[in-house]
């Protein structure tokens, strides 16, 4: 299969057909491999049989839960918050696994460097399409919310872009953390991170439950931040607040493409 | 006479259709060093795992240390030592655990384990690398522990299943300099190989097979006695085909076999062959006179090389 | 019996070298679960079978702990030691039998197992959710579990010759098992249509037994039918390995 690069003589490329030609090689990869597909399917599997069993599940043992002035079915609460989980985890196989395996070993990037692209072309290509896994898993999971009644049509509409704000942001520090790490055990490390705040990024406990300390350390890392619009957008209860966790996500989503084509430039065009 | 360590009547093997091993007849006795000769293909390491007792035969009779294989295999494993065509060293135990743990499976105590896994270390010449992975050696290396390994329970016969292959020119001669000591000591060894050289180098007898079959028994010796001549002459002519100077050279030697890239005369005396060639008027390319080897008792015997 | 202590003891040595990747999901992930669901979401939920909810998962995720455990060491070390580093080959040459590699294996997670679940319960004991010193019989429960799941996922990974099966044996029979299993809330909560696959799993078998031994609550069937079902996949389970194993190393 050859994928092509389109290159307009003598002229710079428009940025959109730069990130453009590195989709359009991950859908030929996509295509090689009807097991791909099962893996894709499965991401987004997770994330619901979670809110199936504690949402739902665990969920009739609780009732109602009010998180500040605010009362809201336990399903109601947890749904946005696996939602966030799956738009991370959908961007996270995509940079971390799959990134580095063309990083390090496949050496893709090497021979699209080749080319008239840059590594930041790169970077941004393989982003978005993280971000588009991402957002198949979001769709899929909005669909299904709005079928449990844990969202309505119109908020859910709303929703989705901020899912796929999400999938940038953990899209780009799964690519910047790929670009620093070793090996492959160290992705053991980034898969306890990754739980841990799967556990306790006020997911299935309102954060303000926990020590004040603990609070503001969580209140500093993504997923919470990533929860915390989702929720405030699905339930249909926007505040200026969210307004602070969406500047977190877009800087951090800059920052990680910063470092990201950064140390993609120092590795491979050295 | 000692009774035979490994005696085999019409033994078969089958996979399915199949037919891998199409009845042979064995016997080795004590002390002797017995090699299969053949190309891939021709049913050596067949026969090697139903004399490892690892598979069973589709038919025939095969006793090993005058037990039955099927029914006494794990007896009889006890008392072979087994050095598998591909390395099985375990990759998360050390060089020396690899033979200490070895040493277990057959109930040997752990101390006396570590003692031979010294001597042993000591003897396939790794002792530097006694505590290092398995994966930093080399693949000589390797096959020399994998020997070690194989001698662990000071077993009555060794099984060494093709134990060069895949080695450089150096690695290989340190291996054949380590089994004819243990050859000496008087190991019983049973190899395959399909380097002629090898067998010539290691074995006191062979058998030749092909194609599921033994083709030739005897001593290496004999066999190049019985089957060659005496010396070979290889011809070369240049861009021109070996196969059209059969005619031409007919009645020179006893024997012409045209390679695809070269002509074999056998003769008795090479030299006067070459002088009989240039008085016909043919000047090859190249000329070489040599003694008889088993690749041309095999090529005789079958009409095919052994490695191709 | 000296031939499964011999494989025993080759494992042992393994796992001296590699057990720093297994604290994480024999240890950790268990005690996170327990302060995130346990006690974050336990305070939202009164009582369960007059338990506080922390009591009432405690026993669940023992056994969680142990399923996920025993399926873990059963898939990749299993397949790896047939198709990679040919370790089974290898013991196929010496006078060791069939019964002893799986026997040697088997014990060998039966060790994991106990280990992480005795880490488990001090923990538990130290936030308060042990009452009852039929604790005691949890291990046994335990080890029954492991050979329930250990036996037959290591016969389904000697029979494999491509991992990719393992994240989808991962993702769509562990997880799901461990989520609906009756861990985090009782099974008749389920709709009528999935509680078969419930009663199927041998997850929800055990957490009947723990928990029927931690808090002395009435489990859905006899103890004797827990026990036996877990008993008889654990039996079937040995006979496919035998199969499998013997199939592998033959010819």
């Amino acid at each position: 299969m050859v994928t092509t690069y389109a290159v307009t003589h003598g002229r710079q490329m428009p940025a959109i057909s730069r990130v453009a030609s590195i989709l359009s090689r991950n859908v030929a990869a996509l295509r090689s491999g009807p097991s791909y597909w099962l893996v894709l399917l499965s991401g987004f599997f997770e994330p619901m049989l979670y809110l199936l069993s504690i949402g739902v599940g665990v969920g009739a043992l609780i009732g109602n839960i009010s998180v500040g002035d605010k009362t809201l079915s336990y399903a109601a609460f947890v749904a946005p918050a696996m939602l966030a989980v799956s738009a991370m985890s959908g961007a996270l196989a995509e940079t971390t696994y799959n990134f580095f395996a063309k990083f390090k070993f496949v050496r893709s990037y090497d021979s699209i460097l080749a080319t008239p692209l840059k590594p930041m072309d790169i970077a941004a290509g393989e982003l978005v399409w993280a971000m588009l896994r991402g957002s198949l898993y979001t769709v899929c999971f909005l669909i299904i919310m709005v079928a449990l009644d844990l969202t309505t049509p119109l908020w859910a509409l709303v929703t989705l872009p901020a899912t796929m704000l999400v999938g940038l942001a953990f899209g780009s520090i799964g690519m910047a953390i790929s670009t620093m790490i070793r090996g492959w055990q160290d992705f053991d490390l980034v898969h306890v991170g990754q739980f841990s705040m799967f556990l306790f990024s006020g997911t299935f406990s309102p954060v303000q439950d926990y020590p004040f300390a603990v609070e503001i350390l969580i209140a500093l890392t993504p997923l919470y931040h990533a929860v915390e619009v989702l929720r405030a957008l699905s339930t249909g209860a926007p505040s200026l607040g969210i307004l602070v966790s969406i500047a977190y996500l877009a800087l951090t989503t800059l920052a990680g493409l910063m470092v990201a084509s950064r140390r993609m430039s120092k590795a491979l065009l050295a | 006479m000692t009774e035979p360590l490994i005696y085999a009547r019409a033994l078969e093997k089958k996979f399915g259709d199949f037919a891998a091993v199409k009845g042979i007849d064995l016997e080795v006795a004590p002390g002797e060093a017995f090699g299969f000769l053949g190309p891939n293909g021709a049913g050596k390491s067949s026969t090697m795992r139903m004399i490892g007792c690892v598979s069973e035969p589709t038919g025939g009779e095969l006793r090993i240390l005058g037990m039955d294989p099927v029914r006494d295999g794990s007896r009889i494993r006890a008392r072979l030592g087994v050095c598998p065509q591909h390395d099985n060293l375990d990759p998360d135990l050390t060089v020396f655990e690899n033979l200490t743990t070895y040493a277990r499976y057959f109930g040997i105590p752990r101390s006396e384990g570590r003692r031979r896994a010294t001597e042993l270390i000591e003897f396939v010449q790794l002792a530097e690398k006694a505590d290092g992975k398995v994966e930093q050696l080399s693949g000589g290396m390797k096959r020399r522990l994998t020997i070690a390994r194989a001698m662990v329970n000071e077993p009555d016969l060794v099984l060494l299943d093709e134990p060069t292959t895949g080695l450089d020119p150096q690695a290989r001669h340190l291996l054949w300099e380590r089994l004819f000591r243990l050859k000496q000591a008087g190991t019983t060894l049973v190899l395959t190989t399909h380097y002629m050289d090898e067998a010539e180098q290691l074995c006191d007898r062979l058998v030749v097979m092909d194609r599921g079959k033994v083709v030739a028994e005897g001593s290496p010796r004999y066999l190049i006695d019985t089957h060659s001549t005496k010396e070979v002459v290889e011809l070369r002519f240049g861009t021109e085909s070996p196969a059209s100077f059969v005619e031409k050279l007919a009645g020179i030697g006893d024997r012409l076999d045209p390679l695809p890239d070269r002509l074999l005369l056998y003769t008795a005396d090479g030299e006067g062959a070459v002088s009989e060639v240039h008085r016909r008027g043919f000047t090859p390319s190249s000329v070489l006179v040599r003694r008889s080897t088993l690749e041309d008792v095999f090529l005789i015997l079958t009409g095919r090389t052994l490695v191709n | 019996m000296a031939g499964t202590l011999a494989t025993l003891e080759r494992n042992l040595i393994t796992y001296k070298r590699n057990w720093r990747a297994s604290v994480f999901s024999s240890f950790v992930l268990p005690l996170l679960f327990i302060i995130s669901i346990g006690i974050g979401v336990g305070r939202y939920v009164g009582t369960v079978n007059g338990w506080d909810y922390l009591s009432f998962i405690v026993p669940g995720v023992l056994a969680a702990g142990a399923f996920q455990t025993a399926h873990g060491e059963s898939t990749f070390a299993v397949m790896s030691d047939f198709k990679w580093s040919r370790a089974y080959h290898a013991m196929r040459a010496t006078p060791l039998r069939i019964g002893h590699m799986i026997g040697g294996w088997q014990l060998y997670i039966q060790i994991r197992v106990f280990i992480g679940s005795a880490i488990f319960l001090a923990v538990s004991a130290l936030f308060g959710a042990v009452h009852s010193p039929w604790v005691l019989v949890t291990p046994l429960v335990c080890a029954l579990l492991a050979l329930a799941v250990g036996a037959p996922v290591s016969a389904f990974a000697a029979s494999l010759n491509s991992q990719s099966y393992f994240p989808l044996l991962t993702r769509f029979v562990v997880i799901p098992a461990t989520l609906f299993s009756g861990v985090f809330f009782p099974v008749t909560q389920l709709p009528t249509l999935v509680l078969p696959l419930a009663y199927a799993s041998p997850l929800w078998h055990a957490v009947e037994l723990c928990r029927a031994a931690m808090l002395g609550t009435e489990p859905l069937w006899p103890a004797p039918a827990h026990v036996g079902y877990l008993l008889l996949i654990a039996a079937a389970g040995l006979v496919w390995a035998n199969r499998a194993y013997s199939k592998r190393l033959k010819d």
